[in-house]
């Protein structure tokens, strides 16, 4: 256990000094970008990993909060304002959502989440006097929250760790709830949690608008990003590239989707600058992390970690292999 | 008052009717057991009576009260509790949080998404009790993966006890254990106080006897015998369908 401590530990104040170390504001942005696409993975993460119902739509609600924040903005509004707002709206887009894909689980919640999530993302590809269609909207400055203008590198990047750490704050309390403990079991057992008096359907619907509201910020933070939004961000390469970030971290972790996001952020930003196929370097990892560790790096990792230090330290008799849950 | 009334309970499933015109009623602290081959609609009752299934008409009451429309879910916090004939336990967490998750079922807890799950102590302590009433508070965090079938039968038991149920439901609780474990869940169930009424659905006749009061024989969904141990024992119809020659 306090391994783990001092590992997170290390990570946090790796985190914090990181603009000190990391030369060049380019990878501070990597870094950043890192960050928010993290946030995203968490968010899916609530459904995909601890509710079982897997989105491949959430790309499309990651894209109406964005485009609200931009179009708000474009109106006149003031920064306060529009990211209120836009978080209000994709939490009401996140309740439409769910009441239309929770009338199925399994397959079907995954049909009908890609189709609501190609609807959005037809919306904003012909709506064209709302989202400007192709051209996308674009955000002409970044907000000053306390004096601190956010256009410098640095600072986005602090603004951003701080709601990042607050957001894995947020997800590490609700696992551990009641709550979250209710919505692992309808994962598990749904009909076993009926009988024993829990309302399956409501459990699932409040972790989707936590799943929602983690989507929500994660999009506010990308569109003050980029500065930039275009019906690409709404398309269903971007659910599956999320749903990927998830699932290689290893689904149903805490700490799973982060490096699933720092995984794809990587290979597509840095990789991509020397590799000219990065696509199919992306590719084949997720084919070693499915054959090697298809639980997921995280866990994957965790367990080889044992198994090295047990062979170093052999004891007798303790062979409890196996004890972890398979996601 | 009774606990428990079935009346002219029906439900097919396209043209296979599994349960026609079934009438039940179990009298407070009653012990009742239903028996029928394989296929005669026992387990279905079950589901119709804790609402997994919609019956097509008829109605059911729990302590006077009509359940008939009441969702499933409901009918746990008005004292009704079940056990599954294949096994529905959470394969991933330990004996005790399974218990703790049938404790948090009936708590308005079960919503809060803020306090800390493993730190609510009454939760523990309630599940713990449980199990050292079915005989598994030494091995309490063991991982379910990592328990034996019998073990299971009884953390089943100790999930439907610890929710204080008014009317048990017991689906074949001693299926698929072995002659020392049969022993050990017979008197766990002898030792559940009177103020639980139990309908229990078993094909083991040398305990399921010995432990009900009264016995409802089904055959293709519909009751033919019910009466105490030795009428039904004796009746002809019993020894054609059931028992055997």
């Amino acid at each position: 256990m306090s391994q783990r401590v001092f590992a997170l530990l290390v990570a946090f104040v790796a985190l914090v000094t990181l603009p000190y170390w990391m030369t060049g504001v380019y990878y501070v942005n990597v870094a950043s970008q890192i960050l928010f696409y993290a946030i995203f993975a968490l968010g899916l993460n609530v459904l995909a990993g601890y509710g079982g119902l897997v989105s491949l739509g959430h790309a499309g609600l990651f894209g109406v909060t964005a485009y609200a924040t931009g179009y708000i903005l474009q109106l006149g509004f003031g920064h306060t304002f529009s990211i209120i707002a836009a978080l209000i709206i994709g939490l009401v887009a996140m309740a439409i959502y769910a009441v239309l894909s929770l009338r199925s689980t399994g397959i079907g919640f995954i049909m009908i989440t890609l189709a609501l999530g190609e609807i959005l993302w037809g919306l904003a590809y012909r709506w064209i006097s709302l989202t400007g269609g192709d051209n996308g909207l674009s955000l002409k400055t970044r907000p000053e929250p306390f004096g601190f203008s956010l256009a410098d590198a640095n600072t986005f990047y602090y603004a951003t760790l701080v709601v990042f750490l607050l957001s894995l704050a947020a997800m590490t309390i609700f696992v551990r709830s009641p709550l979250g403990a209710a919505l692992m079991g309808t994962r598990d057992q749904p009909r076993r949690m009926n009988a024993l008096g829990y309302h399956v359907w409501a459990t699932r619907f409040y972790a989707c608008m936590f799943s929602g509201l983690l989507t929500a910020v994660s999009a506010v933070l990308f569109v003050y990003y980029t500065q930039f939004i275009s019906p690409q961000t709404l398309a269903l390469t971007s659910s599956a590239e999320v749903l990927l970030m998830v699932i290689s971290g290893g689904a149903g972790t805490l700490l799973g989707p982060i490096v699933g996001s720092a995984l794809v952020v990587v290979v597509k930003t840095v990789v991509s600058g020397f590799i000219e196929r990065w696509n199919f370097l992306l590719g084949a990892i997720f084919v070693a992390i499915v054959i090697l560790m298809p639980e997921g790096l995280v866990p994957g990792s965790t367990r080889l970690w044992r198994m090295a230090w047990r062979k170093r330290k052999p004891r007798a008799g303790t062979v409890t292999g196996g004890a972890e849950a398979k996601s | 008052m009774s606990a428990l009334t079935v009346t002219n309970l029906c439900k097919a499933f396209g043209g296979l009717r599994v349960t026609t015109n079934v009438n039940l009623n179990v009298e407070p602290g009653e012990r009742r057991l239903i028996i029928g081959p394989n296929g005669a609609g026992k387990t279905t009752l079950f589901n119709l009576i804790t609402g997994d299934l919609t019956p097509d008409s008829g109605s059911i009451e729990l302590l006077g009260q009509d359940i008939t429309n009441v969702p499933s879910r409901r009918r746990a916090h008005l004292g009704m509790a079940r056990t599954y004939q294949i096994i529905t336990l959470f394969g991933r967490d330990t004996i005790i949080h399974n218990v703790r998750l049938a404790l948090l079922g009936l708590s308005p807890a079960r919503w809060n998404p803020l306090i800390d799950f493993r730190r609510q102590g009454h939760f523990t302590e309630h599940a713990r009790a449980a199990l050292d009433r079915v005989g598994l508070g030494h091995i309490a965090n063991r991982p379910l993966s990592q328990t034996s079938y019998g073990e299971r039968r009884r953390v089943e038991i100790a999930m439907a006890l610890t929710q204080n149920p008014k009317v048990l439901l017991l689906d074949e609780p001693f299926a698929g254990l072995s002659i020392d474990e049969r022993r050990d869940v017979h008197q766990l169930l002898l030792a559940i106080p009177r103020d639980v009424t139990i309908v229990m659905i078993e094909h083991n006749m040398d305990v399921a006897l010995e432990f009900a009061e009264r016995i409802t024989l089904l055959h293709f969904g519909e009751v033919i015998v019910e009466g105490n141990r030795a009428e039904v024992v004796a009746d002809p119809r019993t020894r054609e369908v059931y028992l055997g020659h």
